[in-house]
Formats: C-alpha cells, structure tokens, sequence
C-alpha cells in the first residue's frame, strides 16, 4: 500500500538481514578464532604421534600378545617380561574403589546443592566443594600416605594393610573426584529450567520426586559426562597412587596389598635415567598409549550418552 | 462450563518420611566430603606449622632438613603460572568463542574439534607430560627441561578446562541479548565483544582461575617433562631451568626422614595458601557477578 515500503516475505527463521557490505575484519576476526581452535586439534595430534612412535619401536621388539596378555611385569630386569595386565588391574583396583566412593558421594551433594539447599546453605557449601576440587593431587597423596593408611585403615579401622596400598589410594582419590562429578552434576541440574519443575508441582509432586524423576533424568547427560570425566581422573591420577598405593606390580583384587598403576610407572620411571631409545624408554610410551587408549573409548562411550540425551533449553 | 477446582492432594505420611531421609542422605554426603577436606587441613596444619618460618620461605633446598626451604620452588611456580596464564586466557577463550558463536555444527570441522576438546579434558595429566617430553622439550620445538616448557605443557593441558569453562559462560548468555543486538544494526564481533564477552566475563574468569589453581597442584606431568628435584636458584628468566613447589613437596615426601615429610607439610600449607587465595578470588567474582536470566 504505502508506497517505498517494500515487504519481503521469508520463512520464520531464515536470515532476512544481511550487512549490507561484506566486511573484512569480522572474516579476519573469525579466521584468528578458528586458528586458535586449531590448537586443541594440534595437541591431541601431537599425543597420537609421540606415543606413536616410540611404541610402534617398542612393538618391534616385543609381541603385542605379550604385552597385552602377559601377567607379569618387570621391563627392567635382566630377564624382562612385558605383560601389562598388572598394571591395568592395579589402575582399575584404585578406580573402582574411588568410584565407589565418589559417585553416592557426588550425585548426592550435587542433588542437595541444586534441589534443596537454601540460597544462603548453597553459598557457604558449594565453595568448600571447590576447595576440595582445588587440592592438588600432590597433597592428597601425602594425606592417604601420613594419615589415612596408619590413622584410619590401621588404627581406627583395624585393616591390615601395608603401608602401600591400593585401599588407602583409592577411598582418598574418590573424594578427590567428588567435587568433579558435583559440580559438573549440579550445573547440569540447575540448568534444568524452573518450568519444568513448576509443571511438576503443579500436577502435585513432592520434592522427592521432582528431584529424581524431572531434574536428574533432564540432568541426565550432564551427570553421565560428570561421572565420565570422573572415571577418567581416577585412570589418569598419577600422585595419589604413586605416593600411596607403591610400586610393586601386582595382579590382585585385595586393596589391602601395595599396587602398580600404569600412571605410577610412567612418572617412576621417567624420573629415572632411561637413555632414550632403550626398551626401558619405550615403555614409558607403550604404558601411556594403552593409558591414551583406554580413557579415549570411554570418552567415545560418554560422547555418545551425552549426544542421546542432550535437551536444549530457551 | 463451570469446572471444580481440582482438589490438590497432599503428601501423605509416607511421601514425608522419604522426603525427609532423602534430603538428610543428600546432605550427609556433602557434610562428609567438607568433613574429609577439615580433617586434611587439620593433619597438614598440625605437621606443618611449626617448620613454617621466614627463613623456610627464603631459603634454597638443602640436603639437611633443618636448613632446607622453597624459595627456588616458590619462584618457579610463580613462573609457571605466569607464563601458563599468558598461554591459555587468549587461547582457551578465542577457542569458545568461535566454537559458541561461529563454528557451523554441520561442518564436520567443527564437530571434530569439539569432540577432541572433549577428549582433552579427559586425556590423564601425565599424558601431556609425555607430549611435553616428546614435543615440547625435545625437537621440534626443543625448548629443553625450562620454565617455557612446563609452563607450555600445562597450559596444554589445563586448556580444555578454560575452553569449557567459557563456552559455559558463553552460553548462558541467552539468544535474546544477541538478537537484541543484532537487531540494532551491530554486526556479529560487536556484538560479541560488547554484549556476550562483557556478560560471560564472570563465569570465564572463574574457569581461568579453577584451570589455573588445577595447574599450580599439578605434579606428574613436571616430574615428566623433567623439572629437576634440586635446584638451588631462582629462574632467572623463560629458558631457566627451575623447580616447582609440587616437585619439591613430592621430593620431600618421597625421603625416608620424617623431618623432610614435615617440610613437605609446610610446602603443602604454601601451596594451600595461594589456592586460597585464587579460590576466593574465583568465588567472589562467580556471587558477585553471576546473573541469572
């Protein structure tokens, strides 16, 4: 009708307004942006090709069946054997402890912090969770050593374990993921938006079942990534079980007996003098790749949950 | 039509009870894990405190316990972190910013960088010392066991933690600020940089300062790249070679002498210290700032 007005009609959604010139720095600024996301690209090819290499060496001198099969560990002996399952039995022995440990521990503070702790209790709690995830692993160590192995376990406890142990590393590293998988489970829950738990309400749910039946399944994929990502720290922590759990490769089940975790390993034996080259060297490198290996499935696996179940909010 | 009101049935005695022990179960957990932390403090104070002195912050190690202090140690963490800082700020938070604002989820690009920084925050820490050995302190960069090189091999590794932290951040701003934006006529940088990063800032500092407290504690991956246990100076600049303050505590603890294992303590209570002190930083800033929208 009014006439200069000119009306276009496009679907909802479509991007009816352009610039009106193209402009260069905003192509600049996103070119720089993508080059720093690159970096993360660069690093995990630039894992791939160190432990690649030196492993690749390391299996040209030893059977890969040997390695992933043999129950015994002693790479340097005279006569060395290079079975590997020692020390995958003692890296799983000490996770699974931990997450026995960690997981009720963690879902429940994440529960209670975004569910039911008033503002104020949320305020004082929460930053001593962060506290505790800020300890470094170093300190933990010392704790699970000077007082959780002889104060707790032996004394109060009455266990007797040696004073390297799997036990003592493994309660001690579990509340070291708690505030890991606390506080990952808990943005996770509070980002649930308040409609949902309003519409709840409204059909007369009680708090418990909001609790566990609207936000934690909506949660869900957060949770699943928390305790992932929870797990993986457990395989990956290196000072807890090096000061803690010993050196000894063992393939138990009893978490009272000293273990050897593939982490413990690499750090004891990088801290050596292994000329580089020698099989000695190459361990360090076949340990870490079967250590790579193993948290990469599983983060493959927790990818895959997370995608399922990813809601999008707003 | 006149429809009754619905009549809203209250919780019966049973939905009481569970509630109640639920919410005291939740809470026992939290109480235990905060519990476990005072219980630590107290054991370290109580082995540390007394060795704590000025002349055990100034002084080098020693093969005498009685002498033995951190200062090479303190001054290499502060080297560390420093440099780590300069590295992983404009990285991890360009990176969130093309992943939350520019990256195309269809590329496959795209996709894959964002499952890789996945995967990276959950690769073990000693795994980037291995990296930092392999790359870092021998060709092709080959910066040898310096400060850089820690300090690159952390930033590495904690790098993830900023890049999640401030997607995070940047997400939380909701799409209507920016449509707002746009919608005035500024083009997507500006808007960007002058509504999304100024609303994002506090929940991406609070990340940079958690990744950076993670560093600071972080001792496997130095053990590998090969900060040595005994140095005696301070670093004099970024190709120095140095110690750090979780090397000289996991040093101490690893003697047999329990005079070193209450050093080791009192290095422990430095430490716990400047965490605090970035802790508190990091919490201040999240109440102070945060907004929900």
């Amino acid at each position: 009708m009014a006439a200069g007005s000119t009306t276009v009609t496009r679907a909802p959604g479509a991007s009816a307004l352009g610039a009106s010139r193209r402009r260069v720095g905003e192509d600049v600024i996103k070119g720089l942006l993508f080059l720093a996301a690159l970096i993360s690209i660069l690093t995990t090819l630039g894992i791939v090709l160190s432990l690649l290499r030196e492993t690749l060496s390391f299996f040209g001198d030893v059977p890969v069946g040997d390695f992933l099969f043999g129950t015994e560990w002693s790479p340097l002996f005279a006569d060395p054997s290079f079975g590997v399952l020692p020390l995958i039995s003692g890296t799983l022995l000490a996770t699974g402890i931990a997450m026995v440990v960690a997981v009720p521990l963690g879902l429940g503070a994440a529960v209670y912090l975004a569910e039911y702790a008033t503002p104020r209790v949320r305020k004082t709690l929460k930053p001593i969770l962060e506290l505790l995830a800020g300890i470094p692993t170093i300190v933990f160590g010392y704790f699970a050593l000077t007082f959780f192995t002889p104060t707790v376990l032996r004394d109060l406890l009455g266990l007797e374990v040696q004073i390297f142990n799997a036990l003592s590393a493994g309660v001690i590293m579990g509340f070291m993921i708690v505030p890991t998988i606390a506080s990952l489970s808990e943005d996770a829950m509070s980002a649930v938006p308040s409609a949902l738990r309003e519409g709840a309400y409204g059909m007369g749910a009680t708090k418990l079942q909001v609790a566990t039946r609207i936000v934690f399944p909506a949660a869900l994929s957060g949770i699943v990534a928390a305790i992932v990502l929870g797990i993986s720290r457990a395989i990956g922590e290196t000072m807890i079980v090096l000061v803690a759990a010993g050196q000894v490769p063992n393939l138990t089940a009893d978490p009272r007996q000293s273990v050897e975790t593939m982490t413990t390993f690499i750090a004891a034996s990088a801290k050596g003098d292994l000329s580089t080259g020698s099989i000695g060297y190459q361990t360090i490198f076949a340990v870490g790749m079967a250590l790579f290996l193993m948290t990469l499935v599983m983060n493959a696996i927790s990818i895959r949950f997370v995608r399922r179940y990813r809601q999008v909010y707003e | 039509m006149s429809a009754q009101a619905p009549v809203i049935p209250s919780a019966s005695r049973g939905d009481r009870v569970r509630g109640t022990a639920f919410r005291w179960a939740l809470l026992s957990t939290l109480v235990l894990s905060c519990l476990m932390l005072g219980v630590l403090v107290w054991d370290v104070a109580r082995d540390g405190v007394p060795k704590l002195s000025a002349d055990f912050l100034t002084s080098p190690p020693s093969a005498l316990p009685r002498l033995a202090g951190i200062e090479p140690a303190l001054m290499g963490t502060i080297w560390l972190m420093a440099l780590c800082a300069l590295f992983i700020i404009p990285v991890g938070v360009a990176t969130a910013i093309y992943l939350e604002e520019y990256a195309d989820n269809t590329r496959w690009w795209n996709r894959l960088i964002e499952v890789n920084i996945q995967n990276l925050a959950a690769v073990p820490s000693i795994v980037y010392g291995i990296l930092g050995l392999a790359f870092i302190v021998r060709p092709p960069l080959q910066l040898g066991r310096v400060v850089l090189a820690g300090a690159l091999t952390l930033g590495l590794l904690v790098l993830p933690v900023v890049i999640i932290a401030a997607r995070e951040a940047i997400r939380a701003v909701p799409p209507s600020i920016r449509e707002g934006s746009l919608a005035l006529g500024a083009t997507q940088w500006q808007t960007i940089r002058r509504q999304v990063l100024p609303a994002a800032v506090p929940g991406i500092a609070t990340g940079v300062i958690l990744a950076l407290s993670r560093a600071i504690g972080e001792t496997a991956p130095l053990i590998v790249v090969g900060a040595a246990t005994f140095v005696a100076f301070n670093p004099s600049g970024v190709t120095s070679p140095f110690t750090a303050l979780p090397i000289q505590i996991f040093n101490w603890i690893s003697q047999p002498q329990t005079e070193f294992k209450l050093k080791a303590a009192a290095a422990i209570l430095v430490l716990l210290a400047i965490l605090l002190a970035m802790n508190s930083a990091a919490i201040y800033l999240r109440n102070r700032f945060e907004k929900k929208w």
